[in-house]
């Protein structure tokens, strides 16, 4: 019983990640996309400035929780997926230093390279997290000891690449949409515009990728979440052709919010299926019941007050972002960057 | 290089550089905090000046100690995933309360407090600075007692069926006696190290006076504030590490004999110990050839009583072997002699400095003295080593255990990594972590030598213009810190 709620509640850890770091991801992403000059840029980034690192943290959580109630997943999954794994936090560390540290630099030059490692830094997560989900859908050869043993390229499938092109077309898309909420004027018709045609792209991709994870794993409850997303999405991009980014927002949120729980239902029971072998099951890679009620004692007092808190931050920078009235920008900065 | 080797250094890397920075960020926060309640409290514009101006640098700290500390929690099952799945029913616990209890809130309540002064009350304002505060020594808890649990694991019992430890109590594991003389200890030197960089800062401003700057006499004031404060604290803090390393050095003895052993170069047991202030010594045969010493220092240290017999290394390899079959228990012992000095040296020269300072600063005296002020940028260096020594002492002398008494660090491997994996993210974190430190302490640097700006605004600090002031150091001479 107690596993199977931890299998639950990682998935919603992970929903919480890619739900929230989707759209930082995006918006890091799209930075050369989506701005003309310096003050677009801040605009662009100050949308995510307040929120970003406490978005991260549900990835750093789902980690840890994955160590306390399946150290046998964790172990499997972090030392098998090495290669790409250690490709994503090279991507986090840049992004979370470029990302502040741009705004403390004087020169403009150090600042692009900055924006340029910033851009590299969000873009590569966004990639490889859907190759990793593809790989985890698709199941990995296994010995007995649960070491994967197949070789990188193997997890360079072409529906692992799909995956990742489905991962990097929903952050964008979440991401333009989140702008398009976020901001006024030419930056938010701008993003409306970009997600536009994204939108469309990433309901292709997802809905090829979503089918074909079902033809490899498939189960009813994961088709009704594959359907879900599709939907979500495709409300998203109506929204958006109506300018109503508020609801385009909504749909990308649960679009976003789906895939994870979708992923885990089709590997359901097992934690990490096998190729080959039968893979890594929720009971085998569990911890003991004494972990687990003390995980789950301290996840269920903690996590409501997480949600508290993190839900007040957005209230509180709720307000949307407008350039200053012209006179009023420093536009050294884009002189001298030589736009 | 075996694969062992390499994940080692990959490991002693990134978690000593990861700790040059959190311990900063601890004390800078908790410090940052108090400076804000001060002007809270007060009214006093060089407390608030003081609270943004060394915000500033935390945010610059505190954005290397996020990226860094990523890495840490992947780690283990990155290149040690076979002791991951030994140990990760019990050690997975206070990981995961970490990432839930204080990362959450020590991230989200940075971006309350960097953005939200024009948002939210001054009170709740300085409430978001308490909580990120909170959270930083939270999460020093909770790392800790996962690291405690290594030093000497408790609570706790093996699971033949499942073949792995299972935690048998969180009380236990989270009040371990290891961990409750470790944090305090930890923290104690977190706050110094923090209240170091503040010295140093303030005595690099000190030395070169009033500015031109219309509140040049303000700043002047803050910086004064601020060298005596971190100069209390420093002494303070410096006093709470030593007598509770004093109690950790007994735990330690009673826990890790052969850690202690090690720390001195002991190699025969002895009662009335001398601690040794400098030996050479051949760790081929376990001798020492020469050395100067404290005569009953180390039984002192170690039991509180000048005639107590202390075990030397060779008696606890003898000991080991019988407890846990063949093997050589014997971890580098010059490593740990000279990292156990360099940390009480360092420390004690830190606090020296601030015990000066705060004499010397009783009447003003301290602003006429611009060698002292040169010298007390030093503070400021001193702990961000004794804390990577302190570290490399702990963990090295525990070797050859991962888990003491339990688990080999050579079982703890990830059996289907390759050596040219680990070999490569080894190079590839470790060239990425120095070209970070090198943008990081060029603003670090930058930011300490602008100083506080005034006057104060409240505005976004991401959308207002950049600050285009003429950088009035350009003439002046370089800071202390750099000297």
């Amino acid at each position: 019983m107690l596993p199977e709620f931890w299998f639950v509640l990682i998935a919603v850890l992970w929903a919480g990640f890619v739900l929230l770091e989707g759209f930082d991801f995006g918006v890091g992403a799209l930075l050369p996309v989506l701005s003309r000059d310096e003050t677009d840029r801040r605009l662009l980034l100050r949308t995510i400035g307040p929120v970003w690192d406490g978005n991260e943290v549900w990835l750093l959580t789902a980690g840890g929780a994955t160590f306390a109630a399946f150290p046998e997943w964790y172990a499997t999954i972090f030392s098998g997926f090495y290669v790409p794994l250690a490709l994503i936090l090279l991507g986090l560390i840049l992004r979370a230093v470029c990302l502040e540290y741009r705004h403390k630099v004087e020169s403009s030059r150090e600042r692009a390279w900055l924006d340029r490692g910033l851009v590299l830094g969000s873009a590569l997560p966004a990639v490889l997290l859907g190759v990793a989900l593809a790989n985890w859908v698709r199941g990995v050869p296994m010995d007995a000891g649960y070491n994967m043993t197949g070789s990188l390229w193997s997890l360079l499938s072409p529906y692992a690449l799909l995956g990742g092109v489905t991962t990097a077309l929903l952050f964008t898309f979440h991401g333009s949409v989140f702008i398009a909420l976020r901001t006024t004027d030419e930056l938010r018709a701008r993003a409306l515009r970009l997600a536009g045609q994204l939108g469309p792209a990433f309901v292709v991709a997802a809905a090829i990728w979503l089918g074909w994870s079902l033809s490899l794993r498939g189960s009813a409850f994961a088709a009704v979440l594959a359907v879900l997303a599709v939907l979500a999405a495709v409300g998203a991009v109506l929204a958006v052709r109506a300018s109503r980014e508020g609801f385009a927002f909504l749909g990308t949120a649960v679009t976003s919010a789906l895939l994870p729980p979708f992923v885990f239902a089709c590997m359901w029971p097992f934690v990490l299926p096998g190729r080959g072998t039968p893979g890594l099951t929720i009971e085998a890679a569990a911890s003991s019941p004494y972990t687990l009620k003390i995980m789950t004692v301290v996840a269920l007092l903690v996590t409501p007050v997480v949600i508290g808190y993190q839900a007040w931050t957005y209230w509180v920078f709720r307000q949307r972002l407008s350039r200053p009235p012209v006179s009023a920008v420093d536009l050294r900065d884009d002189v001298a960057v030589g736009r | 290089m075996s694969t062992e080797s390499l994940a080692r250094w990959q490991f002693a890397i990134t978690t000593v550089y990861h700790y040059l920075i959190v311990p900063m960020t601890i004390g800078l926060s908790v410090l940052v905090a108090a400076f804000q309640t001060a002007h809270y409290r007060t009214g006093k514009p060089e407390w608030d000046a003081a609270a943004r101006f060394y915000g500033k640098l935390m945010i610059v700290s505190f954005t290397l100690g996020v990226a860094t500390g990523i890495v840490q929690e992947f780690q283990f099952g990155m290149n040690w995933s076979d002791y991951s799945r030994f140990v990760g029913d019990v050690f997975g616990a206070p990981l995961a309360m970490e990432a839930l209890v204080a990362f959450f809130l020590e991230s989200t309540f940075l971006g309350l407090w960097v953005f939200g002064r024009d948002r939210l009350s001054p009170r709740q304002h300085l409430a978001t600075i308490w909580l990120l505060a909170t959270g930083t020594v939270a999460s020093a808890y909770f790392i800790l007692a996962a690291n405690s649990w290594m030093q000497h694991p408790v609570g706790w019992a093996f699971d033949p069926v499942s073949g792995r430890a299972e935690l048998t109590s969180i009380w236990a594991v989270l009040t371990n006696t290891t961990q409750l003389v470790t944090f305090p200890h930890t923290i104690f030197a977190a706050f110094m190290t923090g209240a170091g960089v503040v010295l140093g800062v303030s005595a690099w401003h000190l030395r070169r006076g009033i500015t031109s700057h219309a509140d040049g006499a303000m700043h002047l004031r803050m910086h004064r504030a601020t060298l005596r404060a971190s100069a209390v604290v420093v002494l303070g803090a410096g006093i709470g590490v030593s007598a509770v390393g004093h109690l950790q050095g007994q735990v330690m003895t009673d826990q890790q004999p052969m850690k202690m052993a090690a720390a001195e170069a002991l190699f025969e047991t002895r009662s009335s110990a001398p601690f040794s202030l400098f030996t050479i010594g051949d760790e081929e045969t376990l001798d020492s050839r020469f050395e100067i010493s404290v005569p009953y220092g180390l039984s002192l240290l170690a039991e509180n009583d000048p005639n107590a017999e202390v075990l030397g290394i060779r008696d606890v390899q003898a000991d080991s072997v019988t407890r846990f079959g063949a093997g050589d228990y014997v971890p580098t012992v010059w490593l740990a002699y000279w990292t156990f000095r360099l940390m009480i040296g360092l420390g004690a020269v830190s606090m020296l400095l601030a015990a000066i300072v705060l004499w010397r600063q009783r009447r003003g005296r301290v602003l006429a003295d611009r060698r002292l002020l040169k010298v007390a940028g030093w503070a400021g260096l001193l702990p961000f080593a004794a804390n990577a020594a302190g570290w490399i002492f702990t963990e090295t002398a525990r070797q050859p255990w991962l888990v003491y008494g339990v688990l080999k660090t050579e079982d703890g491997l990830s059996p289907g990594v390759s050596t040219t994996e680990v070999a490569s993210t080894l190079v590839g974190s470790t060239l990425l972590y120095a070209g970070l430190g090198f943008i990081a302490l060029r603003i670090f640097l930058k930011i300490s030598r602008q100083g506080p700006i005034t006057p104060v605004s409240d505005a976004d600090p991401w959308l207002s213009p950049p600050d285009h002031r003429p950088d009035p150091e350009q003439s002046a001479p370089e800071p202390a810190l750099v000297d």
